[in-house]
């Protein structure tokens, strides 16, 4: 089961926050062979988007040279509360969601 | 040449790997919304609600083991598989047993390692000790060699750790993945060009105590991160 962790500290109206995510995927860059020397097929994530009651507020392309277990960070201004979705997609079909309430803080 | 051997202890004060690291590393390991070894502890605590929590109402201790447990010599993971009996044993690297042991050693973080106290396990520790002590492979190496003796200086340009276990399960980035401890010794033993024990040996798990008693004192940093 893939798992990531999303932390935010906290979000006041219109303040900038950084979204911290972690995401587990091996980010197999495709230049790496197996032990009976045989080509090892790339399989990384490609892109993540970042939308905010729908509307795309942040968005990424990765290529090969990430790491495994990609750590992304950003920042945001929101002016409201509401939902925050997250969605990571990339080679094989990979697709994966987090979806967090954003509540502001007194 | 054994009575040499023998007198290789470690003269320094103890230090972890993780001071032998860089900043941004030690950084790294200290953050937990960065370090990703914290996506295994994750796991691990959704893997013990699901199948661990119907027995343990409380997530047991992981740091009294290795320990025994049904007259046999155990470490963590070898006591989670006889829990599962039957269902058919995690081997060391199976992600659900990195999960578990990952969740488990991190519940105690910060507590210190302690030494193995119990009377039934001196014989166990000499024979770990004695692994520890003997030259093996091709370069006819010790860990002590090294690890005792070398502790501290370079060996092509990395330095020499002290060798200690207070992390594992630990996230290597050299793996870029979790490992166990054993993933580790049989890295060391292919190093010195020694054939790494059998999957099932309790050489691992003597080590493992030895180990535990040498590096008595440090903080537990469950889940480590190494470079």
């Amino acid at each position: 089961m893939t798992r990531a962790i999303v932390n935010i500290g906290p979000v006041r109206a219109n303040q900038a926050f950084e979204v911290r995510t972690l995401l587990q995927h091996p980010m197999e860059n495709g230049q790496r062979s197996d032990e009976n020397g045989k080509r090892i097929p790339r399989r990384i994530v490609t892109e993540v988007e970042v939308r905010f009651e729908g509307e795309l507020a942040w968005s990424a392309m990765l290529g090969p040279g990430i790491a495994a277990n990609p750590y992304l960070a950003f920042w945001l201004s929101l002016p409201s509360e509401g939902e925050l979705l997250i969605d990571w997609r990339g080679d094989e079909g990979f697709s994966h969601r987090e979806r967090v309430a954003i509540r502001f803080a007194p | 040449m054994t009575a040499w051997l023998l007198m290789l202890a470690l003269a320094a004060p103890l230090r972890s790997g993780l001071e032998d690291m860089s900043p941004a590393l030690q950084a790294l390991q200290r953050d937990d919304s960065q370090n990703p070894g914290m996506l295994w502890v994750r796991q691990g605590e959704h893997l013990f609600g699901a199948q661990c929590q119907r027995c343990h109402a409380q997530p047991p201790s992981a740091k009294r083991f290795p320990a025994l447990s049904e007259g046999k010599l155990m470490n963590l993971g070898q006591r989670i598989n006889a829990c599962r009996a039957p269902a058919p044993a995690w081997g060391s690297e199976a992600p659900e047993l990195l999960a578990l042991t990952a969740f488990l050693g991190h519940r105690e973080r910060g507590q210190l390692v302690e030494a193995p106290k119990d009377a039934a396990l001196q014989a166990d520790l000499r024979e770990g000790e004695r692994l520890f002590r003997q030259p093996m492979g091709q370069l006819g190496l010790s860990c002590a060699q090294c690890h005792d003796g070398q502790a501290g200086r370079r060996l092509g340009g990395s330095v020499i750790l002290q060798g200690h276990a207070n992390g594992y399960p630990v996230y290597r980035l050299a793996w870029q993945d979790m490992g166990s401890l054993q993933r580790r010794l049989r890295g060391c033993m292919t190093g010195v060009r020694a054939e790494p024990f059998a999957a099932d040996d309790p050489a691992w798990t003597l080590l493992e105590l030895y180990l535990k008693q040498r590096g008595a004192g440090l903080p537990i940093e469950v889940p480590a991160v190494r470079p």
